[in-house]
């Protein structure tokens, strides 16, 4: 149904829609209005059976979706920031285990300095985790993706992180469209797991792997979640034709084509991007952008597909490598390879910081005047905004 | 009609012969069909008591839930040696994910049965002191705060023996351990330290808190069995003697458990929503040397001086439990 | 696109205000966006919340920087921080006060705005007197229905139906009412004058 409703909500009704069995939830901000949503939807009993459970950390909120869903119930849990870093040990765990848990992460910094505000650091951080990760553009995308969430998790059996950016996406109220039950029903169907703790069929879960073993399954684990690469595409068309709208995929090329310059971004800010393109191409300013949905595992051939020989393309990383620079970077540089793009990373929009269309053109602007050689263009690693007032008085 | 009361002494353990007793009264140990949960080939040293207690748990909690149980273990020796890939030695539905989280873990399951309306299958979460104690205690507290319906077993055998004998918040003043050396001025753990989690579960006013020793597996039995019958968060807390850790002959570990309960060191007792409800009386009593001195780790008290003042302290603390729970037969006392 | 900023104290339903004025263009037909200005304010704070109203989806993420409409809900503000600061040339000023906007020391800037774009409206006596409580956000959007006629007053009072229930929501769509027509007093009496 559509409506004006805040971000989180949307995320909230949908979730319901998909039938979890167990929800656990320990408030952080930016995603505690999530699992409020979730609590009184469970409180009035249109979600039902569902068990809602109040933990005493992020890491038992994810360790009771772990026992959850080896029990065979479908479990979401949701946080952000220090809650996710909190809960690392057991990220590896639910995808070692191979659980299709799902989880949304409200992305926020992390300290310290201590700041509740958006960036990318929490959920970059875990990169590595065996997780597949989803960033949301915007809250229609947001809610749609844990829909196709539920569906890829379960059908891979490997967990999946929504990404939406937190309070720029979690607080903001817009004209959502939470999709109805029956559709959600006919997309999503009940949760089949691979194995179940099933005392008529008692089965070992979880036991100790020596050297002789371990390569394998990790490398088993990567091939599985490779498959996503495929199978994110076919449900995504599949969502399209049940729901009558187009949720993100692998990537989002926006005005590309004839681009001499293209952004590559995740997240809500790849909106504020798209207005400042229109704004520059309506000045003659070839310049695209390119977003990325999936981030894990990474569309390689998707990304190479989306760019070409000749285009300039700038990282916008919402998140970077301490010592070493962005982490969006890292792969772009690995799919680009053999490609005449030149790459530069631009940090931007740490701990919230908003990125303006003003900034973006001024990022543009500059990152094109540079010449095609790559070794007089922009510097390889640019903070935008940075203010160089405050660094001299620090 | 004079009666004569049959003593059913075997080698002095009090051990009661089940070919004697009708069978309703035998153990599940004794029973041909019992579960064998864990089975046997798996990889426990010699004498653990550990692997002992987990047998006898398991195999008493499937007969007290006629064969519906998920046990979720924490890391730790009992998930090590009994889980060495491709091998298992639990013919139980088992789920092991990381050392400070069982109790989380099994509340999750406890969750999902409830959300699948199968609250005929029970549930127990086990771990050894370290995952209870120390880096699971802020589940298990969450665990007996949420009240969830899982009966949570510590294996305590006071130290983290599967790192190779560090200490943990279980282990007992004066015990050398790897993390507690023996120097003149830090004679092994330290007095003071360390926290009894029976009593801290008992705050927390859950439905049934037990405490057991593998002396006495009828006990054990017994009062799995009991948990079994209850709602909600439960606790049982087994002392398992290791001995690696507390440098003891294999062929021991049976008895030191039961000096341990003798000597009044170690309380059995059962409590119902925080009020202690019953006590195993101490039958013959022993000084705490007793007990001491048969373990490689408390050896600096005896040589080569011997630390007259440290067994005092330590005596002290058998006194003070002895007291507290009345546990002298009022004859003896 | 039509941009709004609503300064006020946490307590005041600054954020909400934001929400139901975002509700109401949704309700008009429009699309809307609104969101705060994500802090940890506590109660009495200063706080701002932002709303875009536009024919198109709204795609844009950024705080709203030159703002269309300003409204104050607490006048005390004024003193403190910067809110007109990047209302366009020809924006709209709406402040919650008993007192005249030259009393508050803004008769330059209503100098700037055009003729009726600035008004000053008693929001808090309006909901003291209809709800019953000094809380002055649906007011204020009465009042801002009136002054930029962006959005009907009918659409006003179904957005504050669907956040609030029984007499508070009589109460605030009377408040809401009451204010729009307090304002079209003004203004026509501004444009006749």
């Amino acid at each position: 149904m559509r409506a004006q409703r805040e971000g989180s909500q949307a995320v909230a009704l949908t979730v319901a829609r998909c039938r979890p069995e167990v929800v656990c939830a320990y408030p952080i901000s930016p995603q505690t209005h999530i699992v409020e949503g979730l609590s009184a939807i469970v409180a009035s009993g249109e979600l039902a059976p569902c068990e809602f459970v109040n933990v005493e950390s992020e890491f038992a909120a994810l360790s009771v979706a772990i026992g959850a869903s080896a029990a065979g119930a479908r479990a979401y849990t949701a946080t952000a920031s220090q809650g996710l870093l909190f809960m690392a040990e057991a990220l590896w765990n639910a995808s070692g285990l191979g659980l299709p848990i799902v989880m949304t992460v409200a992305n926020r910094a992390i300290g310290a300095p201590i700041n509740i505000w958006n960036d990318h650091s929490d959920a970059m951080a875990l990169r590595d985790c065996g997780w597949i990760q989803l960033y949301a553009q915007d809250n229609q995308e947001a809610a749609d993706l844990h829909i196709l969430a539920f569906r890829l998790a379960e059908q891979l059996s490997v967990p999946v992180m929504v990404c939406m950016d937190g309070f720029v996406l979690t607080h903001a109220v817009e004209e959502i469209d939470v999709a109805d039950q029956e559709l959600v029903d006919r997309y999503l169907p009940p949760y089949r797991p691979r194995q179940v703790l099933d005392p008529k069929a008692p089965i070992t879960i979880g036991a100790m792997v020596g050297p002789e073993a371990f390569t394998e399954v990790r490398y088993l684990a990567h091939q599985t979640q490779r498959q996503a690469l495929t199978v994110i595409p076919r449900l995504a068309d599949e969502f399209a034709t049940v729901f009558g709208r187009r949720s993100a995929s692998l990537v989002s090329p926006y005005r590309t084509e004839d681009a001499d310059l293209v952004v590559v971004a995740l997240g809500s800010v790849l909106g504020t991007l798209a207005e400042t393109i229109d704004e520059l191409r309506d000045d003659g300013v070839r310049v695209g952008a390119l977003g990325i949905t999936t981030f894990r595992p990474f569309p390689t051939e998707a990304v190479r597909a989306a760019l070409r020989d000749g285009q300039r393309v700038v990282a916008l990383e919402r998140a970077f490598s301490i010592g070493s620079g962005g982490v969006v970077s890292q792969d772009l540089r690995v799919a680009l390879a053999g490609m005449d793009c030149p790459l530069s990373t631009v940090v931007a929009g740490l701990g919230g910081r908003p990125i303006t269309r003003p900034s973006l053109r001024q990022l543009i602007t500059q990152a094109r005047s540079a010449p095609g050689d790559p070794t007089a263009g922009p510097q390889p690693l640019v903070f935008l905004d940075l203010d160089r007032d405050l660094l001299a008085h620090g | 009609m004079a009666v004569q009361r049959v003593k059913f002494y075997q080698t002095g353990s009090f051990a009661v012969g089940n070919r004697l007793l009708d069978p309703a009264m035998r153990s599940v140990q004794s029973d041909a069909t019992r579960t064998n949960a864990i089975t046997s080939g798996h990889r426990a040293c010699r004498g653990c008591g550990e692997a002992l207690g987990a047998r006898y748990v398991l195999d008493a909690a499937m007969r007290a839930t006629g064969g519906k149980l998920v046990t979720v273990n924490a890391t730790g020796c009992l998930e090590v040696f009994s889980t060495p890939y491709p091998e298992s030695a639990w013919q139980v539905a088992w789920l092991h994910s990381l050392f400070g989280n069982a109790p989380a873990v099994a509340a999750g399951v406890a969750a999902a049965l409830r959300a699948k309306g199968r609250t005929d299958i029970r549930v127990i979460g086990q771990a050894g002191d370290g995952g209870t104690v120390d880096i699971g205690f802020g589940c298990l507290s969450g665990l007996f705060e949420r009240d969830d319906d899982v009966l949570f077993v510590c294996y305590d055998n006071q130290g983290y023996m599967n790192t190779g004998v560090q200490r943990s918040g279980a282990t007992p003043p004066a015990a050398r351990t790897t993390t507690t050396p023996v120097e003149e001025q830090a004679p092994g753990n330290r007095f003071g330290q360390g926290k009894f989690v029976p009593f801290i579960a008992m705050a927390h006013e859950i439905p049934y808190v037990a405490t057991a020793t593998i002396a006495d597996l009828r006990d054990l039995e017994a009062k799995v069995e009991r948990a079994m019958q209850l709602r909600g968060a439960r606790y049982l807390h087994v002392l398992v003697p290791c001995p690696l850790g507390w440098g003891t002959d294999a062929s021991e570990t049976i008895r030191i458990a039961r000096l341990a309960t003798e000597c009044g060191l170690f309380p059995v007792f059962e409590a119902e929503r925080g009020e202690v409800t019953d006590v195993n009386p101490i039958r013959h009593r022993v000084p705490v040397e007793e007990y001491l001195r048969r373990q490689v780790r408390y050896r600096h008290l005896f040589e080569p001086t011997r630390r007259d003042d440290l067994i005092a302290r330590i005596q002290a603390r058998a006194d003070a439990n002895i007291l507290r729970f009345g546990l002298l037969d009022e004859k003896e006392s | 696109m039509f941009q709004i900023r609503i300064h006020g104290r946490g307590g005041q339903g600054v954020v909400t205000a934001a929400e139901l004025l975002s509700v109401a263009a949704n309700a008009f037909g429009r699309h809307a966006q609104a969101f705060p200005s994500f802090g940890s304010e506590r109660t009495g704070a200063p706080v701002v919340a932002f709303c875009r109203i536009d024919d198109r989806p709204i795609r844009l993420r950024e705080p709203v920087l030159e703002p269309d409409a300003v409204i104050v809900q607490d006048s005390t503000l004024l003193r403190q921080i910067d809110v007109l600061g990047g209302l366009r040339p020809a924006g709209y000023l709406l402040v919650n006060t008993a007192a005249t906007l030259d009393d508050l020391g803004l008769g330059g800037v209503v100098a700037r705005l055009p003729p009726g774009h600035a008004v000053a409206v008693s929001a808090t006596a309006i909901a003291r007197t209809h709800v019953g409580r000094p809380v002055p956000n649906a007011a204020l959007l009465g009042a801002f229905a009136a002054l930029t006629e962006l959005i009907s007053i009918d659409s006003v009072a179904a957005a504050i139906a669907t956040r609030f229930h029984g007499h508070l929501r009589d109460g605030n769509v009377t408040a809401a009412r009451a204010a729009y027509e307090h304002v079209k007093g003004v203004r026509s009496g501004a444009s006749a004058a």
